[in-house]
């Protein structure tokens, strides 16, 4: 794992003193909250509909069992005893008191964590595959350049107050676990003809009212120009990107009004010239010198023998186990899932038990997923069953990676001011309607994810099934959306039709689920079969009880 | 308004033109409109020269004119509006432009110090503004990650030479 030097942490520590006196100008009144507005924000933090939530930054989803443990203890302090790990690999404190929040900051430095930029017009927290290091598919280790691009990005001064908000994601597998086509930039480690390893580089995608998948940029980088190119289309978005109307102010739009051909030629020359200036240069020797922190724990030498053990255990193997790069040893997802429980939230307890079971095992790193689970990317077969008990006891054991139970939702009306529609009752209806694991394991792999709003933060257009909370009239309705993915047959889900009531909404995405099971051929997934016949029959279907209703009055 | 740069307060040397105000004696500064139309008049004169940009006017609408300035102020329409912080790094990185750049408008004193890296060298700020602040900003967070246009050593430069 990257450890902070004496120059991160002053910079870090720096940083918390400056908010430090923001926040005290601001609560003496020398800021108003318009002027404090942005700079809290790029400390990552937000008023939310009943108070102040903070915004962790966890880079590249990459944390340690102190971090962990420092987390848990600040989800007890100030806190209610819990946090809410984000699509962008982050955590969230939902109650925090204005006045704690440098204190906060304090403790998070302590275990070098911080909140900067994970919010704000600015460039986010970068995120990367969250099997990083583990994967058998992986070119090589994303997050070394992910952590050359936070070092990068952190203050920098001509970005941070860009048109809007900036999201970077790297990826090194042909299997996109990142969601790299939905970014405004994204970086996917690649090797060119002769074998040579460099940068693909994709702008413009993005969620939101304007979903778009990313275009390529460049098809292959040269590892030192890496920085150079990025920074330079961050040059031409600052520079280009309108600033009247705040819905068309993200790179997507830019890219998509003056074309990828004109965009591809206003970057080249930004970066020509920074490239000639060579200071953005990334020599081999800096590459290698981060690259050495992110060396996998020595793995003993192991066969495969994956221990078989009771029912519970199988099925738990079956969604959430994962091949690993080396002999001997597994992937394992902790789902955030449990029926019924708010996606993406864990307990002070729950992480205070993690840490400790990553102490037991000589685990030196957790992850967090862009899917708002915790992955173990590096456990000796050997031992899953004795972790399977001890993640049972701390009922984070649920089997359901990757199905139809495993929902994506944003935090919703229940606490976001953004929100039109809540989005944690829909995926606890949806969640209890296919708790039946037998059920869960013939649907197979559905990726489904709800957003409160249009803003997408539940990745709605990327899901299998999508489904968006909308208000009419004071009402919440809830449309679907078919079709979407957000790996690497990235596809923006198609809406259905009129909204269904808060009432209907698991009942719609039961019928259409049930209609798949019947068309489905051999080893079709849900999207492959919607992707065969298409929206009608689904359609169909889904509105079937209203047809009903207004046939019979 | 009062005027700062690095070392402190200083007096305003450029009278701020509008586009219809007679042109008076001494160094002034226009509009990018006004120097267009009267190009001619103003570079003749014997005196400094200074124009002002809007957010959206891009120091390159200036071409090989930009050496004829001895200011260049960059306008901030709001705070949140960020595009000057790459106007004064182009000027200062693709033009080698060494005359002054001025921030002027509604800007906040915690952008100062990211002003300052990207190439501005002074600021109109309010008729309270407290010094102390000034130094606060440039000395909050001592070491940067970035090379810029202030050519600051990096962290990466002073972990190699450690």
């Amino acid at each position: 794992m990257y450890r902070y030097d004496e120059f991160d942490s002053r910079f870090v520590a720096e940083r918390v003193e400056q908010f430090r006196h923001q926040i005290a100008r601001r609560l003496s009144g020398a800021l108003t909250e318009d002027q404090f507005k942005p700079l809290r924000l790029m400390n990552g933090l937000y008023l939310q509909l009943h108070a102040y939530m903070l915004r962790v930054a966890i880079p590249y989803g990459t944390l340690a069992g102190r971090q962990l443990r420092k987390l848990a203890h600040i989800a007890r302090k100030y806190d209610k005893g819990f946090g809410h790990f984000t699509t962008r690999t982050n955590i969230q404190f939902n109650w925090i008191k204005l006045v704690d929040v440098p204190d906060i900051l304090a403790e998070l430095a302590e275990v070098e964590m911080h909140c900067i930029q994970t919010s704000g017009n600015c460039i986010r927290n970068v995120t990367a595959d969250h099997f990083a290091g583990a994967a058998d598919d992986e070119i090589e280790d994303p997050r070394p350049l992910a952590e050359i691009i936070r070092q990068w990005s952190s203050l920098h001064p001509e970005f941070v107050f860009l048109a809007r908000k900036f999201k970077i994601a790297v990826g090194a597998s042909p299997h996109d676990r990142a969601a790299l086509q939905y970014h405004d930039l994204a970086v996917e480690i690649v090797r060119d003809a002769d074998g040579r390893v460099g940068y693909k580089v994709l702008a413009g995608g993005g969620m939101g009212r304007t979903p778009t998948i990313a275009q390529v940029m460049r098809e292959f980088v040269e590892r030192e120009d890496i920085l150079s190119y990025l920074e330079a289309v961050l040059r031409v978005y600052n520079q280009d990107s309108r600033r009247d109307n705040l819905h068309k102010q993200r790179i997507k739009i830019l890219v998509n009004a003056i074309g990828i051909e004109e965009m591809r030629a206003r970057v080249a020359r930004e970066f020509d010239e920074i490239k000639r200036a060579g200071s953005l240069q990334l020599p081999p020797e800096e590459l290698a010198r981060i690259a050495a922190y992110f060396a996998p724990p020595a793995f003993e030498t192991l066969a495969d023998d994956m221990p078989v053990g009771e029912i519970d255990f199988e099925n738990w193997k079956k969604s959430n186990i994962h091949r690993h790069r080396t002999p001997g040893n597994a992937i394992a997802t902790i789902s955030l899932k449990a029926i019924g429980q708010i996606p993406g939230d864990a307990s002070a307890d729950q992480m205070e038990g993690l840490a400790d079971l990553m102490d037991a095992f000589d685990l030196e790193e957790i992850r967090v997923s862009h899917e708002q689970n915790l992955v173990l990317p590096h456990v000796r077969q050997k031992d899953l069953p004795a972790i399977f008990a001890r993640l049972k006891a701390l009922d984070l054991a649920t089997p359901n990676a990757g199905l139809i139970s495993d929902i994506i939702a944003c935090p919703g009306l229940d606490y976001c001011d953004l929100a039109n529609a809540r989005s944690i009752p829909v995926a606890q209806a949806i969640a209890r309607r296919f708790a039946d694991l037998e059920r869960q394991h013939d649907i197979g792999e559905l990726k489904l994810k709800i957003s409160g709003c249009i803003n997408a933060c539940g990745h709605h257009h990327a899901g299998h099934i999508g489904i968006l909370g909308v208000d009419k009239k004071g009402v919440e309705y809830y449309q679907l959306l078919l079709g979407g993915s957000g790996a690497e047959d990235a596809a923006i889900g198609q809406i259905m039709g009129p909204g269904f009531g808060a009432h209907e909404i698991a009942d719609a995405v039961e019928r259409v689920v049930n209609l798949y099971l019947k068309e489905r051929t051999a080893g079709e997934r849900f999207l492959d079969t919607y992707r065969r016949v298409g929206m009608e029959p689904f359609k169909y279907i889904a509105y079937q009880e209203q047809m009903n209703a207004a046939y019979n009055g | 308004m009062p005027l700062i740069t690095v070392d402190g307060f200083r007096d305003d040397a450029f009278a701020r033109l509008a586009d219809d105000a007679p042109l008076p004696n001494g160094p002034v500064l226009v509009s990018l409109s006004r120097f267009r139309a009267e190009r001619h008049a103003l570079t003749a004169r014997n005196a400094a020269l200074g124009v002002m940009l809007k957010s959206e006017e891009s120091p390159e609408r200036l071409g090989d004119d930009v050496h004829r300035f001895s200011l260049i102020a960059l306008e901030f329409p709001k705070f949140r509006d960020g595009r000057a912080f790459s106007w004064a790094r182009m000027l200062r990185t693709r033009f080698q432009f060494r005359g002054e750049i001025r921030a002027v408008g509604d800007f906040l004193v915690d952008q100062i110090a990211y002003q300052r890296r990207v190439g501005f060298d002074a600021w109109e700020v309010a008729e309270d503004f407290a010094l102390e602040d000034l130094h606060r900003a440039f000395s909050e967070i001592r070491n940067v990650y970035q090379p810029s246009a202030d050519r600051r050593m990096t962290i990466r430069q002073l972990r190699a030479a450690l």
